[in-house]
């Protein structure tokens, strides 16, 4: 394995501090990892969400892991174009959210022209990670991290975190 | 599952995070653009942001209930990476704007603009700052503040500056969450009790005075917020006829002596926000926001 596929196996392993169950490249947030000229490794990530609070946390991460893993020299650099889609997140990704009882976004909308207003249920809810049941209720389209909604399941009662389709 | 960073110091690193929102982005001016109009113009959507974003946050642990706390939190946290994008964005069109520091001073740019300059400097429209007021005034003020503002960057995403047009592209997601949010709350207190229909009246009253401020005409580089009102009126219109509440009549909060929410005939005559003439409301908001990092200027936090 030469030195930047290397660099780039340690940068995918670096998980999403804020749901740990992802890594970044499962989350889509890690888009590239280039090792320049002069040996420095430049990684890119995007945010999930403009305000996203953790992105210094995965610059952070990533300087670390790569240090121990015998980068020295690192950069990360943030990529705005194209924004982050929940599209993004891979099979395993979604697999890994299931497994820790959250629910894995559907499908993201696809907009052409001006988007409409939406009044009602904003989508067709998804069913319950726990209990598979289809009888669930949004409860707010904002949760404990801005790429969450809440919901709760009315077959087993309990709520849970629905990644956001964005 | 966090026992691998047990003891792991650099997993605490927080402060000392990016200092450069825009870290790695090329920020060239693109050929035509003027950098001075390419600044001004994210400034006034970043301060549009960045103070609607510190009312918002002001209502933390004081929604109705533990869902909405939620959910204003989130969109002030969304309105505040919209500013902190749009204020390094104009301070890296045109270092001008960045308001002078002590020498050697750590400051980032977007910090020195949001912490470092005075109301008359300010370029957010009256809307955002105007005092809090009940739940109904924070989802009237939501509701208004969010339909142009989405207007304004659904036309914005084919901005020919990119790093906008990558901001605009962003922000239209969220912005459309917030949107819908406000519109759900106007529709639901609208046809909830006669106390819940009351309140939103008169809050619809207090801060429509405001709305035509987010289309006032802008010259120069970017999207003139003026050619949206069609489609703001359509989406406003909507809400109103399913709420069943009468669209209101539109007078300048300036006019015939209607006095600004916490107005003190500070305002300029015929001054708009844009202009730098702001209500009585906007000073003591930055004094809160802005006295730490001016006690000590030279922070590195």
């Amino acid at each position: 394995m030469n030195a930047r596929d290397r660099a780039a196996e340690v940068a995918r392993q670096v998980r999403d501090p804020e749901m740990p169950m992802l890594t970044l490249a499962d989350l889509g947030v890690l888009r590239d990892v280039e090792l320049d000229g002069g040996g420095e490794v430049v990684v890119s990530i995007t945010p999930t969400y403009t305000g996203c609070p953790a992105m210094a946390t995965m610059r952070d991460d990533l300087v670390h892991r790569l240090r121990e893993a015998g980068f020295d020299r690192v950069e990360v650099r943030i990529v705005l174009d194209p924004p982050w889609s929940s599209d993004w997140i891979s099979e395993r990704g979604r697999a890994a959210l299931r497994e820790a009882g959250l629910s894995a976004p559907g499908p993201a909308p696809r907009r052409t022209g001006p988007i409409p207003l939406t009044l009602g249920p904003a989508r067709s809810a998804p069913p319950c990670p726990r209990c598979g049941s289809a009888a669930t209720r949004l409860t707010s389209e904002f949760g404990a991290t801005a790429c969450k909604a809440l919901y709760r399941c009315t077959g087993c009662q309990e709520p849970f975190e629905h990644v956001k389709e964005i | 599952m966090n026992d691998e960073y047990a003891g792991d110091s650099s997993q605490w690193a927080f402060g000392t995070g990016f200092e450069d929102p825009l870290a790695g982005v090329d920020t060239t001016v693109p050929q035509g653009v003027d950098p001075a109009e390419l600044a001004a113009y994210c400034l006034m959507l970043g301060d549009d942001a960045l103070i609607m974003s510190q009312r918002l946050s002001e209502w933390c642990s004081r929604a109705p209930d533990l869902e909405e706390d939620i959910a204003l939190a989130n969109m002030a946290l969304d309105l505040l990476g919209q500013a902190r994008l749009l204020l390094a964005r104009a301070a890296a069109a045109d270092p001008g704007v960045v308001p002078a520091l002590p020498e050697g001073s750590p400051v980032p740019a977007e910090d020195a603009l949001a912490f470092f300059r005075d109301a008359e400097q300010f370029r957010n429209v009256r809307l955002a700052e105007v005092e809090n007021g009940d739940f109904a005034h924070v989802v009237v003020r939501l509701l208004l503040f969010s339909v142009a503002r989405l207007a304004l960057l659904e036309r914005l995403r084919t901005s020919p500056d990119q790093v906008l047009a990558a901001v605009a592209a962003k922000g239209v997601k969220e912005i459309t969450y917030h949107r819908d949010w406000a519109g759900r709350w106007f529709l639901t207190l609208a046809q909830g009790t006669e106390e819940s229909r009351r309140r939103l009246e008169t809050a619809l009253e207090a801060l429509w005075p405001y709305q035509a401020e987010l289309l006032a005409p802008h010259t120069g580089f970017g999207v003139d917020p003026a050619t949206l009102r069609g489609e703001v009126d359509v989406v406003l219109d909507q809400v109103f006829a399913v709420s069943g509440v009468e669209r209101p009549g539109d007078a300048p909060p300036s006019d015939a002596g209607r006095e600004p929410i916490g107005g003190t005939g500070r305002e300029l005559p015929g001054g708009t926000g844009r202009d730098g003439a702001h209500t009585a409301a906007l000073a003591p908001l930055l004094a809160e926001m802005q006295v730490v990092a001016r006690a000590h200027p030279s922070g590195r936090w």
